[in-house]
């Protein structure tokens, strides 16, 4: 059983990426995905010890607490500090995206995205936390070359 | 391999309807906000929270529309994101202009979702149009101000999660020489939301909050430390009196005199970038810079996959299709066909009214319980009867009571702040105003004011239709305006508030007013009415005249420069609603136009009656009183049954008459008096049955032509009664001239 932690301030971007983690084949393959939603930073550190969690992914752009605080501060907890951890934002935040991968963050993956995209590197980076991740390896997809 | 989503690769159908709401709620918020842009650009002021919120709008609104396949959609938000972001950056500046194209936006953005609702055409060429406009918007170059930062005592870390708005705000901040403060505040984390919501609003006056860090590493305690960086003009001292509390410390960020270890994010910071850099994005690919080593090569963009189009996302505009005509300057053309109806179907309830609903629904389970028992007992041989009688008629009691609640519950869920649509006729006014060149007010009063859901809905295209015209042809110029000694800028009052079991809409303007000779002469011209009728009308029956069907064209309406374009059709569409329109006017000092609805469509009280043996139901909304009808009282005036009630004359209608029924051979007669708006009529019915609450059905498409009914109910006891549409017949009974529908034949001579 997988546990994932989405953070996203927009309600249908939410129910998208639920959507594409809860499809039967992907949870079958994943022996079972439970996803838990926060709406905001602060609702993601309420989550956050409800945890451990195989997969974090979260927005930048967010009222209040930035997605990047919330990076800085996800690290910073022993319990959280090598949970997989996936930048969903869309191409504009680069220098955003940047420092996100510099506090921590494993992946991003630029919106829009495809089901299809979201779920392969959903599928790279829960692999590769059983792999125990050393320090991090981003994984980028969502915009090719 | 299967997609991932729901069924059609799109992320899940829930998801997509999710999308709809989502979507509506944040083209509303963007008019609401773009109106408090408008509002504080007149005060000379540049609102950079409200900036940075409309971006932050149009960006959820991009990755979202692109999410969901609306490609339309996110190719109008890419480009202006760009245009916000350089709003928000500081690279261009707030103008009328620019608020004109971000209004032209938000009302392209609710035709699209409309049209991808399957409603109607995309406003493609529109689109266009808007895009090119955009991308001429240009930008000036802003000043450095890295050095500036780089004197205060800050933690390089910070710049490390300051997001590209933040630091942009920062150095802005610094760069009009205010003083930076370090609050660390403790909350706990269960409510930090409104705490938080607390210190914003008493930081707000003192200065502008650029962020807030969580410190500590604290994932697994109940409390949160957050230290907030905040910019202002006043003393820490002030701040200190202003922002209170046990877990509060306030001071101020030093300067340092020499400015060293300037962080390396600084120096390549924004302002230093050329702008083309941040502003072309999908022209080349994000540098994703440093990459470390070991990076996975990204997946090759797919066929099929969402995106941009290309015509969109060029600024220069260079691969648009050139567009010859950027913006018609017609008064019309501008919003042809423009819908402000909303595309979502869902209302957003506050949970204590579901709460109330479930613990009503627990109580009826009570109610079944005890009612399940008693049957057990009756099937018993020992019961008495007469003590389950009276057992049963207390359940029922106790039943139709929780039900009353039930249904007074479900429909609060249903009602709707007017405000709703207030907002958007807001942004209607300042449009359509300068798009006319005149100046216009809006003053509302009553926005909160609530009504049904659906009848919200229906309302706002005739309000919508009523104040173009007011602006269109009511309101002068200011010149105009200015020589018969009126204030420069016109007024558009418009008023709401509940009336017994109606909502009550006035719009109301300061404009030339209506000539009730100019109006008889129109009608007489096109027939509806003749010389001699029109003589003996009232004024206000003059000006009803304004609503008839066949009223006006454009070119008379323009004629005698009062209005009229579509006032029929506003006039019906109230009248599906149960409602009734009422006009009053004086030539040069304006118009008013008086909405009178009911509350909600959903279950109404009526009174049912009797004619020649048939029921019928009269809402008791508009039923004032019921009284026996003496035969002494009744004149004849004008060939019309008038009898006298308390000194007053009411002019009656006989409903057997009307609707072509046998004659009553009773001895006694009723007289319904019924009131809308200010017209009051009696009708005269054989019996008094009682009161009911009904759901109204429709007739059906075969009787959809019929007038003066509003529809039928069952009564349980498999019986039917047609409900009256009340304020129809009063309307065609009591209107000037003939009667055009139903066998309506003139009551001459019965006395």
């Amino acid at each position: 059983m997988r546990s994932v932690l989405v953070v996203e301030d927009s309600v249908s971007a939410r129910a998208f990426v639920r959507a594409v983690l809860e499809a039967p084949d992907f949870a079958i393959q994943q022996g079972g995905v439970t996803v838990l939603e926060a709406s905001c930073g602060f609702d993601a550190m309420r989550l956050l010890p409800r945890g451990p969690y195989d997969l974090i992914i979260t927005d930048i752009n967010m009222a209040d607490i930035n997605g990047l605080e919330l990076i800085r501060f996800i690290r910073k907890s022993a319990h959280h500090s090598t949970t997989p951890l996936l930048i969903i934002s869309s191409l504009r935040g680069e220098q955003d995206v940047d420092r996100g991968i510099a506090l921590g963050a494993n992946a991003y993956l630029a919106k829009p995205f495809t089901p299809e995209q979201l779920r392969q590197i959903c599928e790279r980076l829960l692999s590769a936390g059983i792999a125990a991740a050393g320090p991090s390896k981003p994984v980028s997809g969502g915009h090719g070359s | 391999m299967a997609e991932g989503g729901g069924g059609r690769g799109d992320g899940g159908d829930k998801a997509r309807d999710e999308f709809f709401s989502e979507a509506k709620e944040l083209v509303d918020g963007l008019g609401r906000d773009l109106l408090g842009l408008d509002d504080a650009l007149k005060r000379g002021r540049t609102d950079v929270e409200l900036v940075n919120d409309v971006f932050r709008g149009v960006h959820t609104l991009k990755g979202l529309s692109a999410l969901f396949g609306v490609t339309r959609m996110a190719g109008l938000s890419h480009e202006l994101e760009d245009v916000l972001d350089d709003l928000r950056l500081g690279r261009l500046e707030v103008t009328p202009g620019l608020l004109d194209l971000l209004f032209r936006a938000v009302s392209l953005y609710s035709r699209v979702l409309t049209a991808e609702k399957g409603d109607g055409e995309a406003p493609s060429s529109e689109i266009e149009q808007l895009l090119v406009a955009l991308g001429q918007t240009s930008q000036r170059p802003t000043g450095g101000g890295g050095g500036a930062v780089a004197q205060y005592d800050l933690d390089p870390a910070l710049f490390g999660v300051l997001t590209e708005y933040e630091e942009h705000r920062l150095r802005s901040n610094i760069q009009q020489g205010l003083s930076l403060f370090r609050i660390k505040v403790r909350f706990a984390l269960a409510t930090i939301d409104s705490a938080l919501d607390e210190l914003k609003a008493s930081a707000r006056p003192h200065g502008e909050i650029i962020t807030y860090l969580p410190t500590g590493s604290g994932a697994d305690v109940d409390t949160i430390e957050l230290e907030i960086l905040m910019a202002g003009r006043g003393t820490v001292e002030v701040l200190r009196g202003a922002i209170t509390g046990p877990n509060v410390s306030i001071e101020e960020v030093r300067r340092r005199p020499g400015g060293s270890s300037v962080p390396p994010a600084l120096v390549r910071g924004v302002a230093s970038l050329p702008p083309q850099t941040s502003i072309a994005p999908s022209a080349a690919p994000p540098s994703m810079a440093p990459r470390p080593p070991g990076a996975v090569t990204p997946p090759a963009r797919e066929t099929g996959n969402v995106r941009v189009p290309d015509a969109a996302s060029s600024r220069d505009g260079s691969s648009v299709a050139p567009v010859h005509q950027p913006r018609q300057t017609g008064s019309k053309a501008v919003v042809p066909e423009m819908s402000l109806r909303s595309v979502s179907q869902t209302v957003r309830v506050d949970i204590r009214k579901l709460d109330l609903l479930m613990t009503i629904v627990g109580e009826l389970a009570i109610v079944k319980t005890a009612i399940t028992k008693l049957s057990d007992r009756a099937r018993s041989r020992a019961a008495d009867p007469r003590e389950l009688a009276t057992e049963l008629q207390r359940l029922n009691r106790t039943f139709e009571r929780h039900l009353a609640q039930m249904q007074g519950g479900i429909l609060e869920v249903r009602m709707v702040p007017l405000g709703q649509v207030f907002d958007k006729l807001a942004r209607v006014v300042r449009q359509i105003s300068r798009e006319l060149g005149k100046e216009v007010n809006l003053v509302v009063t009553g926005a909160e004011t609530e009504i049904d859901k659906l009848i919200v809905e229906e309302l706002s295209d005739p309000l919508m239709h009523m104040i173009r015209n007011a602006i269109d042809h009511a309101i002068e110029v200011r010149a105009e305006r200015l020589r018969v000694g009126k204030p420069p800028i016109g007024t558009i009052a418009l008023n709401a508030f509940q009336k017994g079991n109606h909502v009550v809409i006035e719009v109301e303007d300061d404009g030339a007013g209506m000539d009730p000779k100019n109006i008889a002469a129109v009608a007489i011209r096109r027939g509806i009415v003749t010389a001699d009728e029109a003589a003996e009308l009232s004024p206000r029956e003059v000006f009803a005249l304004a609503f008839m069907p066949g009223f006006t064209t454009r070119e008379i309406a323009t004629d005698m420069s009062g209005r009229g374009v579509g006032l029929d059709v506003v006039k019906t569409n109230i009248s599906k609603l149960g409602g009734v329109v009422d006009i009053a006017s004086e030539l040069g000092i304006g118009t008013k136009i008086t909405i009178t609805l009911p509350i909600t469509l959903a279950i109404i009280n009526v009174l049912l009656v009797e004619i020649a043996g048939r029921l019928f139901a009269m809402p008791l909304a508009s039923v004032d009183e019921a009284i026996l009808l003496d035969g002494s009282q009744i004149r004849t005036v004008d060939s019309r049954e008038v009898m006298t009630v308390r000194g007053a004359s009411l002019p009656i209608c006989r409903l057997d008459r009307l609707f072509g029924l046998p004659p009553n051979r009773r001895p006694r007669e009723y007289v319904v008096i019924a009131q809308v708006a200010t017209r009051r009529l009696g009708f005269v019915v054989d019996e008094l049955v009682g009161q009911r609450d009904i759901v109204i059905k429709a007739l059906g498409p075969s009787l959809k032509g019929v007038r003066g009914f509003a529809g039928a109910t069952e009564l349980g006891d498999q019986r039917v009664a047609l409900v009256l549409d009340v304020a129809a017949l009063i309307e065609e009974v009591l209107s000037p001239g003939e009667a055009r529908f139903l066998a309506w034949q003139p009551a001459v001579g019965r006395a």
